[in-house]
């Protein structure tokens, strides 16, 4: 006789590897996004310093997973959308590729903006990263305010994100937000 | 009246002019700095950042014959006020009692003690180093380049910079910033005697 699990069957749910992603990235990024928030209000100090880097080395570390997150998503197909209007899976689409394009986009302008401002990234204190932009005083202006509102673009991004989560879970109740969540055996 | 006093102070003027000009030929040899073709650089890191600096303003008096150069004297001021970064707010840092302190030490200085050849056109200068009224003992190792009337010394050595108290207290961890600090110059002086 074949056991019917109570769970969704495994096509229904993401693998274990994009889950492992997903949640380890929601941390790294909501981290960086907290540190660069707090830090760039700081005076000059030893702390600060250290939180400069800490950050770069982050964001750096979040493109590089986010790069291979990205070839991993285009290797392993998402379970199939779950019953819902036609406008709100857009909308879910439409947040995901926004989130992916900025999980890029946020530490490479940031990366630029080290560059231009004269303080290259080396990776954990060891790995020099290249300078892709020439050092340059108003670029860097330029590029900061960029990485800012990019930053803000994703962490609101995020948030309509963990709406749309919450309101599948609380009030549609129809097991979207499991899917993501690690099975226990 | 007025008329005789002008003439006693242009021949007083004229004396001092001559004498202070016949010294300096009585001394020989005595170069003058081109600042505009010298620079004088550094960098440090910062959690393994590169950060390089540069000094705007420095003077040199040199006395010295390549071809005795056991004779020769170097002394070298730096105003640390003039100190760039490329960012205002390490410049304003730098200027602070635990870095450079240069509102109470704006010079910082260096002295030859001897100077010994090392090679066809490279001397080693050793002499004494002061910054924030320490001092230490350094040897820097130059080369000596020489085209048309102009001389060009390059070289460079690494300051320690806890020795100097450069970066004191909060900032003495050296896993911040480094204590080892690159500095680098390049002199052009005019009026040397050939190699």
């Amino acid at each position: 006789m074949q056991r019917i699990t109570p769970t969704a069957s495994p096509a229904s749910r993401y693998g274990a590897v994009a889950i492992a992603f997903h949640w380890l990235l929601a941390i790294a990024i909501i981290v960086a996004f907290s540190v660069g928030f707090y830090m760039s209000e700081l005076p000059f100090s030893p702390g600060r310093l250290k939180l400069y880097n800490y950050h770069k080395w982050a964001g750096v570390t979040i493109l590089a997973l986010s790069a291979l997150r990205l070839l991993w998503r285009l290797a392993h197909r998402p379970p199939a959308d779950l019953p819902m209007p036609v406008w709100q899976a857009k909308a879910a689409h439409l947040t995901h590729g926004l989130l992916y394009a900025l999980f890029f986009a946020v530490p490479l302008a940031g990366w630029a903006y080290s560059s231009a401002a004269g303080f290259p990234i080396v990776w954990f204190g060891v790995l020099p990263l290249p300078d892709f932009v020439p050092q340059d005083k108003a670029l860097a202006e330029t590029l900061k305010e960029l990485h800012g509102w990019l930053a803000y673009g994703l962490a609101a991004l995020v948030l309509v994100h963990i709406a749309g989560a919450l309101k599948h879970h609380l009030i549609e109740k129809d097991g979207l937000l499991l899917r993501m969540l690690p099975t226990r055996r | 009246m007025k008329n005789r006093l002008a003439t006693i102070l242009l021949a007083v003027v004229a004396l001092t002019t001559a004498s202070v000009t016949t010294t300096a030929f009585a001394q020989g040899k005595q170069a003058q700095l081109v600042a505009a073709q010298s620079e004088l650089s550094f960098t440090s890191k910062q959690m393994g950042v590169p950060v390089d600096g540069k000094f705007k303003r420095f003077d040199a008096q040199l006395s010295f014959d390549p071809k005795q150069p056991e004779t020769g004297k170097v002394a070298f001021s730096i105003d640390l006020t003039s100190v760039t970064l490329g960012a205002p707010e390490l410049e304003a840092e730098l200027a602070k009692v635990g870095w450079f302190d240069s509102k109470k030490t704006p010079q910082a200085s260096f002295a030859s003690t001897a100077i010994k050849p090392a090679g066809p056109g490279r001397f080693e200068v050793a002499g004494k180093l002061t910054i924030k009224g320490l001092t230490r003992d350094i040897v820097v190792p130059i080369s000596l380049a020489q085209t048309g009337a102009m001389s060009t010394a390059t070289g460079g050595f690494v300051l320690k910079r806890l020795e100097f108290k450069i970066g004191d207290g909060e900032w003495a961890d050296t896993s911040m910033v480094a204590n080892d600090v690159q500095v680098k110059f390049k002199l052009s002086f005019t009026g040397l005697a050939p190699l």
